[in-house]
């Protein structure tokens, strides 16, 4: 099987500091990788590195058979930025269809993904006029539309309720089930369970890359919050 | 480059601004009431009125779309949308030529009002007539709108934008030949004036004022102009890199 990723001794500096030490990992097609770690560990700058716009980047950084950031890929990869990466004096509606416009996408693909992230109600709403987590929809709708082969998620479901919360883990479940490789980055260790593979960041170093129950078999410890401390102490 | 991405973004860049009523309405209104304003103040010499007349009607336009854009290129940029923006098929000339082409619309609403006022009610005299002025205003427009592309990389607040009109755009506007004329400044000056963009845009407009016909000087005054604004969009591109830190 060909991974959707591969990255090896990846190092990113960023104004003279260096953020990301060698780091080093695969993923496999159709599986949900979370990225896990602390707030400032990395994990963004990780991402970035990723989809091809970080700068001060070396090392190999491999995405579905390209290096990162290679033109081919602007079609076939959608990356959610942490903060909504919206037109907030637009409505929903010519958000999404600019987004379409940009991405080629067939027509009747905005109504999918408003439906997707439920927010088919909402179309002529001014997304000035939204909440913080109806507005990280609209931006993940917006990666959505180009049906992409690798979705990478900034902290997708932060400030989402339980339920919503739920309900986008389901559409991430479905879209990889379909092959969609994702890659969603999180601090809050609850939604490991969620994901078929870890990566565990922490002080711009991988401490861990398994599945969940082998992290937990591996540590011993009764959720991932336990075994993220276990790791980060075995490592210090 | 593809002209259906330009076109989408023209279409929702002129869909933000169509939401912000207040922004169209000074874009659209202000121009007339300085005119209206200039025209009596020198009600008892119509002659200063026709010499500063044309001119102006070259600087409204340049002058407003340079600050309208550079601060909407900067939002772009301190969004995240541009950064998003540049992870999708999205050509760096899409997106600048989409913005010239949405600002170059509105400049060509504006010019069309303001040029009809003042040559209509307002009894300016301009040997041309209005179809070049209106050429010229509008290519003065488009040439404010690719500074301000080119300036927002410099700015990281809007604070930062707005004070590029003091200090990029006055002394191109002393310079210019409009408040002294270029053969009376000493040399160094007038090499300086020679360089800047906006000095053609204004001898144009007073070359139209006297001649009627397309003379070589303003030939010369519209290529330069437009060669400008070609150049100031190039350097933009340059100055939206895909990898940032």
């Amino acid at each position: 099987m060909v991974n959707s990723v591969q990255v090896h001794d990846l190092v990113v500096r960023r104004g003279g500091r260096e953020v990301l030490h060698g780091v080093g990992f695969a993923l496999a097609p159709g599986r949900i990788t979370g990225l896990l770690g602390p707030s400032g560990c990395g994990k963004t700058t990780l991402l970035r590195a990723l989809v091809g716009v970080q700068s001060g980047v070396s090392g190999t950084v491999t995405v579905l058979g390209e290096p990162a950031g290679a033109p081919g890929l602007r079609s076939r990869v959608g990356y959610v930025t942490q903060a909504p990466a919206v037109y907030v004096d637009l409505t929903v509606a010519e958000n999404l269809r600019y987004f379409a416009a940009v991405l080629g996408a067939p027509p009747g693909r905005v109504e999918e993904v408003l439906a997707q992230v439920q927010l088919q109600g909402r179309t002529s709403q001014g997304v000035r006029t939204l909440s913080g987590g109806e507005r990280a929809r609209v931006s993940l709708a917006t990666a959505l539309l180009g049906s992409p082969e690798l979705l990478v998620l900034d902290e997708p479901t932060v400030g989402l309720d339980p339920v919503l919360r739920r309900d986008l883990w389901a559409l991430f479940r479905a879209l990889a089930d379909r092959g969609t490789t994702i890659l969603v980055s999180s601090h809050v260790m609850d939604e490991a369970a969620r994901c078929d593979h870890l990566l565990l960041l922490r002080e711009g170093r991988v401490v861990a890359d398994e599945p969940p129950a082998a992290l937990l078999r591996r540590t011993g410890a009764a959720d991932v919050e336990q075994a993220f401390l276990a790791v980060a102490e075995a490592a210090a | 480059m593809s002209a259906r991405l330009v076109l989408a973004t023209a279409r929702r860049v002129l869909a933000q601004l169509r939401r912000d009523r207040r922004t169209v309405a000074l874009l659209l209104v202000v121009p007339l009431l300085l005119l209206l304003l200039l025209r009596y103040v020198f009600t008892q010499q119509p002659a200063v009125f026709d010499r500063v007349g044309a001119p102006l009607l070259a600087l409204f336009p340049f002058l407003t779309m340079f600050l309208v854009t550079s601060v909407a290129m900067l939002r772009e940029r301190s969004s995240g949308t541009l950064e998003r923006l540049l992870t999708t098929p999205l050509g760096k000339a899409d997106l600048l030529l989409g913005y010239a082409l949405a600002f170059g619309l509105v400049a060509v609403a504006q010019t069309v009002l303001a040029s009809a006022l003042a040559l209509g009610p307002l009894g300016l005299d301009v040997a041309a007539g209005p179809l070049l002025v209106v050429v010229l205003a509008v290519l003065d427009a488009l040439l404010g709108t690719a500074l301000g592309l080119l300036l927002s990389a410099f700015a990281r607040t809007e604070f930062q934008a707005v004070q590029f009109l003091p200090a990029f755009v006055l002394p191109q506007l002393l310079l210019c030949g409009l408040f002294a004329a270029r053969d009376a400044m000493a040399a160094p000056l007038r090499w300086l004036s020679a360089a800047f963009p906006l000095t053609y845009a204004v001898d144009g407009m007073q070359q139209l004022t006297v001649s009627g016909a397309l003379t070589s000087d303003v030939v010369r005054d519209l290529v330069v102009v437009a060669c400008c604004c070609l150049a100031a969009l190039a350097l933009g591109a340059a100055t939206l890199p895909r990898r940032t830190a």
